[in-house]
């Protein structure tokens, strides 16, 4: 019998997984199914000699253990940019940057400034009880297991020990909605927008939805700091997969698995594309939860109330991503050349990024939709030709399925989006080259995300922890002996951190030695 | 009877036999069975219970819950669903079966019709649609419930043979236990199967509703020299007792309806282990129940001789009479045992085969309420298990 563990997908999470459990001693081969591995921290062309990252386009911090126990900057992860400020953008050119828990800006007072930081500082601190939470495998609730009774009591005292006031406040605004809370916290309308942003990135929520408040968090578990990778995102996934082969792992691109072997309740290797039969003593699935249970396993192996809990698991997209090539740098109003660098958000109030979600509820795409921007190409020449430039955002909101079909729509939101950037800077239109827009399908598609929802499942309280994905997977194991879940729709959730993969390779270390 | 759009006008439906059963009902007993207007008793409980044992007697069980499986998965999904083997019900052929939750708690037991090749009609006690079609995610298979277009007859008796053999039913006699097969009757398809819940020889005779009508004169009409009657739905529950046979609601609580942790059973808590078939890779409730069958259950439902005539109804359960140990689920004065039995269901491992075990039994006499700590011994086998369920062909009676 084999004693070879594979990894489906070479995400970054499933490269974390792997180099863990090539440092334990295990025989581990990753099956990507595309070229490159990365998943969605990947950097691929998109026009003649224009490189973007294809998918996540900042790094909002790898898990810090991951980084220091593989040693990724041995293996070639270097930043151009480890702390990238964020610029809300006026229309008026009222710019307000936010660096940490500092906002500048001309028609800030330094009331908002004070508030500011206190509502950072407050968030941070809660924030960082998250990240504690994060780094352990959530409680099995109802089993009786004295560790999972002991991971409870943990919880309790971890939240206990923000003390009595933040414990209080705490509880108070988890399950709310960031609206109310920035409403309540600040006045400064851009400033708002700009923080409402952050929490619904990727999500399928507005700033009025319930859970915004821990999406919020949850950008801010990792110190809430962007930076960007030489050479892209990809980098990120070039490093990981570096470190996982330098521990003893084989990783193997282009070999697409389509089944995970069930016999007799455990799984027993996979299908690949091509038909090849691999066998392995157990399989950890880098795919999101409906992809590997109800594609790779199939829900006839599956028990009825399993299968059904996993087919309702909320993950239908709403970001879409804008590559433009340019031909210069645009000029913002009022902006000055140096801050083009930083991140810059368009979400001008509250109510504005509201209404653009409103669309999307209805299958349609936001007529004045909230963008995150970057030119990574200003601190990163290499992902361009010479003199030219890259520009890479998350536009919001696109729901998966437009109503009218994408193949319908896709101009009309392209041309929307450009309008969008005219107003901000007028001369950005004539610079483009090419444009690439990818809808959450056309990321469904590229990146194998069903509903091409970044975060793997909807990052909500009744997906959360103990419930993510769904209770009786929540531990990194599966109802499927010999299965498990590596990915981001497993604890602790999306964002490129490589948590998820760390904890699953400890889960796979601790159950795969029990005879 | 209404149906479509304007079911809602009628508050209680009335099954296709409506206009022979009401003439019939001397008492007017009715009560509601899943929406329908059922008897509970036509005339007589003790005679109808006769009739069972003694003649034959004719049961509307239209109300039924009935479920058309049909679909290139059928077989794989009823293997997904159910606890046992479906690939030994042959077509032509009736299994009991049993179907459970993912934590291996039954949600409702009753049988599979093999209809045709690949064609499965699933009966059961509760409505179970919506579960179907959870189970049906990730499988090729179509799922209707016909309750209301299918009607049943349960025919039960020693002459049943005789009298459907005088209706026209050539070869009926034939037919083993849980066999099934069909019969032209007046231009329409009449499926009998050799099926019942009395533990008794007997048939069950399912039909269009258009043709109801027809069946029960033609029935009748051949029954009356072999001593033909209806019968209600308490005959049919003293029987059903005798024969051992469990009902969702009573003996056991569906797990999908249930609130309270311990308040539902798994087949093997119910004596279905029979039922559960391990070598199966998968169905819904395999892992909990292998582990249960290595750890061992909470629970079991035990066959009780009760001392005495008082029937056990509802009664605690007592081990050497101090300690509370489970509860009579089911309990009558059996006729035919000539024995005070009872259904209990019993906390492990008290009342072990030839344990005893104690009922505390309130009746009244003369408006004076009196208690009773009832000796109870825990059978084995069957209370009333005639020969004559089983002989094919049926003897002549």
């Amino acid at each position: 019998m084999t004693e070879r563990i594979i990894i489906v997908g070479g995400g970054h999470n499933g490269l974390v997984c792997a180099a863990y459990l090539a440092r334990a001693g295990k025989q581990v081969l990753v099956l990507e199914a595309a070229e490159t591995v990365g998943g969605a921290a990947r950097t691929r062309e998109f026009a003649p000699g224009f490189q973007v990252s294809a998918c996540a386009h900042l790094l909002w911090g790898l898990d810090p253990r991951v980084t220091r126990e593989l040693n990724l900057a041995r293996h070639g992860l270097r930043l151009v940019e480890e702390n990238l400020g964020t610029v809300a953008l006026a229309e008026d050119g009222q710019h307000l940057t936010i660096r940490d828990d500092r906002v500048d800006g001309t028609m800030l007072s330094s009331a908002d400034q004070a508030a500011f930081r206190a509502y950072r500082d407050r968030m941070a601190r809660f924030a960082a009880l998250l990240a504690k939470l994060y780094g352990r495998r959530p409680p099995r609730l109802g089993g009786g297991d004295w560790t999972d009774l002991l991971g409870v009591g943990r919880m309790g005292l971890d939240i206990r020990l923000l003390g009595r006031e933040d414990m209080r406040e705490f509880l108070r605004i988890a399950g709310i909605n960031i609206f109310d809370v920035l409403e309540e916290s600040l006045q400064h309308p851009l400033l708002k927008g700009a923080l409402a942003l952050d929490a619904v990135l990727g999500s399928h929520l507005g700033p009025r939805s319930n859970n915004s408040v821990l999406t919020a968090l949850h950008r801010l578990s990792r110190g809430g700091r962007a930076s960007l990778p030489a050479g892209g995102m990809g980098s990120v996934g070039a490093a990981l997969s570096a470190a996982a082969q330098d521990a003893g792992a084989d990783v193997r691109t282009g070999a697409p698995v389509t089944r995970i072997v069930v016999e007799a309740g455990r799984a027993t290797g996979v299908v690949l594309g091509n038909g090849e039969s691999l066998a392995a003593s157990a399989v950890v699935s880098n795919a999101d939860p409906k992809t590997t249970f109800l594609n790779l396993v199939g829900a006839a192996e599956l028990e009825t109330g399993f299968a059904n809990k996993i087919h309702h698991v909320r993950m239908r997209g709403d970001a879409a991503k804008l590559h433009l090539a340019l031909d210069g740098l645009p000029t913002f109003t009022h902006l000055a050349p140096t801050a083009l660098a930083e991140r810059l958000v368009i979400a001008p109030d509250l109510p504005y990024v509201e209404r653009a979600f409103d669309h999307a509820k209805y299958g349609e795409y936001s007529t004045h939709p909230v963008l995150e921007v970057t030119v990574p190409t200003i601190k990163d020449s290499s992902l361009a030709p010479d003199g030219k430039h890259v520009l890479s955002a998350i536009v919001q909101y696109a729901p998966y399925e437009h109503k009218a079909g994408w193949a319908q729509a896709r101009a009309g939101f392209l041309q929307v989006i450009m309008d969008t950037l005219a107003r901000y800077a007028p001369d950005l239109p004539g610079l483009v080259s090419h444009a690439e827009l990818l809808t959450p399908a056309d990321i469904e598609a590229e990146f194998r995300i069903t509903g091409g929802h970044w975060h793997h499942g909807e990052l909500a309280l009744d997906q959360f922890l103990m419930l993510r994905p769904v209770p009786g997977a929540a531990q990194y194991h599966t109802p499927v002996d010999g299965l498990y879940l590596c990915g981001a729709g497993a604890h602790p959730g999306g964002g490129v951190m490589g948590t998820a993969g760390a904890n699953a390779a400890a889960a796979v270390i601790a159950r795969e030695k029990r005879p | 009877m209404t149906r479509g759009k304007e079911h809602f006008r009628e508050t209680v439906l009335k099954t296709p036999f409506h206009s022979r059963t009401a003439p019939l009902n001397k008492l007017n007993d009715w009560h509601r069975w899943k929406n329908y207007t059922t008897a509970g008793s036509y005339f007589d409980v003790s005679l109808e219970y006769f009739a069972i044992r003694n003649s034959c007697s004719v049961f509307d069980l239209t109300p039924m819950t009935k479920h058309r499986i049909t679909g290139a998965d059928a077989l794989p999904f009823l293997n997904r669903l159910v606890t046992r083997n479906v690939d030994k019900i042959k077509p032509g052929r009736v299994g009991y079966a049993v179907w459970c939750d993912d934590a291996g708690q039954v949600i409702d037991d009753g049988t599979i019709f093999h209809l045709r090749p690949g064609e499965y009609r699933l009966c059961s006690q509760e409505r179970q649609l919506d579960w179907l079609q959870r189970s049906a995610l990730g499988f090729d298979v179509k799922i209707k419930e016909e309750t209301h277009e299918v009607a049943g007859l349960a025919f039960q008796g020693p002459t049943t043979c005789a009298v459907l053999k005088q209706m026209g039913l050539t070869g009926i006699e034939a037919l083993k236990p849980y066999g099934l097969t069909y019969f032209d009757f007046q231009g329409a398809e009449l499926m009998v199967s050799r099926t019942g819940f009395t533990g008794d020889l007997g048939y069950e005779l399912w039909i269009a509703p258009a043709a109801a009508e027809a069946l029960w004169d033609g029935l009748f009409a051949a029954g009356r020299h072999y001593g033909i009657t209806p019968m209600g739905n308490q005959a049919l529950d003293i029987a059903r007792i005798e024969a051992g046979f469990i009902q969702a609601g009573v003996d056991f609580l569906p797990a999908d309806v249930a609130v309270r942790p311990n308040r539902t059973r798994s087949p093997f808590e119910l004596g279905l282990g029979w039922l559960v078939d391990f070598k199966k890779p998968n169905f819904t409730g395999r892992r909990a129940l292998k582990a249960e069958s290595e750890r061992g259950s909470k629970y079991h439902l035990v066959k009780l001789d009760v001392e005495g005539n008082k029937p056990a109804r509802d009664a605690f359960v007592y081990n050497r009479r101090k300690k509370v140990v489970g509860t009579v689920t089911s309990a009558v004065w059996s006729p035919s045992a000539k024995a005070n039995i009872a259904l209990a269901s019993v906390e492990m491992p008290w009342g072990l085969s030839g344990d005893e075990l104690f009922a505390e039994i309130y009746y009244q006499r003369e408006l004076k309420w009196t208690r009773l700590m009832a000796r109870c011994q825990v059978v084995d086998g069957i209370f009333f298990d005639p020969p004559r369920k089983r002989a094919t062909p049926p003897g002549d009676f």
